[in-house]
């Protein structure tokens, strides 16, 4: 059998098992005659879409941008600073024992804080994002730039190669394998940093439709939330796995 | 008419400080290389071999003694007339096997179009003709040392430095790579400085072996090999052969 036959098969057997995955969902709550506040049944969960009460389309919209938006912030500030650490010892020495302690810190606890310094919306919510996304980011960005063999650096300096040679042939594309790696991690977080945003104080966004619905047992209308956050987080991901797939290759891959 | 040498070094001395203690790296050192010779340096861990090297590579200053790269009949240009070879290729993962032999020429800022074609003239001369487009992890380690020693030789430099090159390969490749390494020495004409463990690779391959000891750190000898040319490996089975790896063991206390 060929690698395309191979690979679509592997498309497919993804495919049957989320289909499957709903079946069971559809005849659990069907036979176990689980109450519809409970868990609705997949027909139920997906009827909400066509609701237009929940304005889902504005929604999602806010929590994505929310989401996207503090992510790009954590990729371009992650990345920068560590490029920025890697060029100056000094300032790698006083400032990364402080990012860790301050990494420590739940972000959750700074929610509220967050709220009084910027006021609640979508600007507050992405800043979240940012800090939960942004450190796996600079950790393995800048402990990428480090991965550089001793050797190869000799080679370089022995053909009289400049810094922003080695800087551009060999550091960078060395550390971007290091970089996706990072950013992987950090797309599932920069999701959970925005609804976290949301429910802490929101009145847009699909946490926001959350706690709205949930004051009426809508059980279906938050199931249909967290399956568009889902969806926005996969998209995220997707986007930044294709990313790396263009750019770093198979062999390279951190995984 | 008498050849200058194109190597010279006399009483060199390098010590490295480690807070109050001072390590003699290397001591008395003092042989010449003569143009297009094969020269090895042989001896035990921490005898100074790479350090040597080091020193011929213009990456480190010896304390004291003369170091002479180059004579009037044969100029040296430091920046472009050295090529390395170290124990591991060091390929980059990200580049293909082509563009991985031009990374010295892309330092130099040597003309792409020609250098191209030297590059697949060279992978012919390693016999890597045809792989020229796949990445370094779909070679076996052989020949990715065999892409490295091409690399070294992109930019067509006088002087080869090479640290164990053939170390990380099991014994009958690396019996492969010695026959190789003579004939591209002899092909290419360069002058060759070469690290190894190996008594019997050092007698095998080289016009001159340079015995270093440790413990004092110190040149035990130089010894000419004057053994016929092209060598064939039955050459190892011969007397005259064993008189010399004899007469290396006993310079380095192990006869």
């Amino acid at each position: 059998m060929n690698k395309r036959f191979e690979k679509s098969q592997k498309y497919a057997i993804a495919v049957l098992a989320h289909v499957a995955l709903l079946l069971v969902w559809y005849l659990f709550v069907v036979i176990g005659k689980v109450p519809h506040f409970i868990m609705p049944s997949p027909v139920a969960t997906f009827e909400t879409i066509f609701t237009p009460t929940y304005g889902w389309v504005n929604n999602i919209l806010v929590t994505a941008t929310e989401i996207f938006g503090g992510y790009f912030l954590a990729v371009i500030v992650g990345v920068g600073l560590a490029l920025v650490f890697s060029w100056s010892n000094a300032l790698e020495t006083v400032l990364m024992p402080l990012l860790v302690s301050l990494n420590m810190i739940p972000k959750v606890a700074l929610g509220p804080l967050i709220i009084v310094w910027f006021s609640y919306g979508i600007l507050t919510n992405s800043i979240i994002a940012f800090s939960i996304a942004f450190f796996p980011i600079i950790l393995t960005t800048a402990r990428g730039l480090r991965e550089v063999e001793p050797d190869l650096l000799d080679l370089v300096r022995t053909l009289k190669g400049s810094r922003w040679q080695i800087f551009t042939k060999i550091q960078l594309p060395g550390a971007l394998p290091y970089i996706f790696a990072g950013m992987k991690v950090a797309s599932i977080l920069a999701v959970a940093g925005a609804i976290v945003g949301e429910f802490l104080g929101s009145s847009k966004g699909l946490g926001y439709v959350m706690l709205q619905v949930q004051v009426n047992l809508d059980t279906a209308g938050m199931f249909m939330s967290v399956i568009f956050v889902t969806l926005i987080g996969v998209a995220l991901y997707g986007m930044v796995v294709g990313l790396e797939r263009l750019f770093v290759p198979r062999d390279a891959r951190v995984q | 008419m008498v050849t200058e040498p194109f190597i010279h070094l006399a009483n060199v001395r390098k010590a490295y400080r480690k807070g109050e203690e001072e390590f003699l790296a290397i001591s008395d050192v003092t042989f010449d290389v003569m143009p297009g010779e094969m020269v090895s340096l042989v001896g035990p861990s921490g005898c100074g071999k790479t350090t040597l090297l080091k020193i011929l590579a213009g990456l480190h200053a010896a304390d004291s003694g003369e170091v002479r790269v180059g004579s009037a009949a044969h100029s040296f240009d430091p920046a472009r007339d050295i090529g390395m070879v170290f124990q591991q290729p060091l390929l980059l993962k990200w580049r293909r096997i082509l563009e991985n032999v031009l990374l010295p020429a892309e330092i130099l800022g040597l003309p792409m179009a020609e250098s191209r074609d030297r590059a697949l003239e060279l992978l012919a001369l390693v016999g890597l003709s045809g792989f020229e487009d796949k990445r370094p992890y779909e070679l076996s380690g052989g020949m990715q040392q065999r892409a490295a020693i091409a690399r070294a030789l992109i930019h067509n430099p006088k002087l080869i430095l090479m640290d164990e090159p053939f170390g990380a390969l099991d014994a009958l490749t690396r019996e492969n790579m010695n026959l190789e390494l003579l004939r591209i020495w002899r092909e290419s004409h360069k002058t060759i400085v070469f690290v190894t463990h190996s008594i019997a690779e050092a007698v095998f391959l080289s016009t001159r072996v340079v015995v270093l000891t440790a413990g004092p750190a110190r040149m035990a000898d130089s010894i000419p090999i004057d053994l016929p040319l092209p060598r064939r490996l039955d050459v190892k089975t011969t007397e005259v052969f064993g008189t010399y790896t004899r007469r290396i063991y006993q310079l380095l206390g192990m006869g």
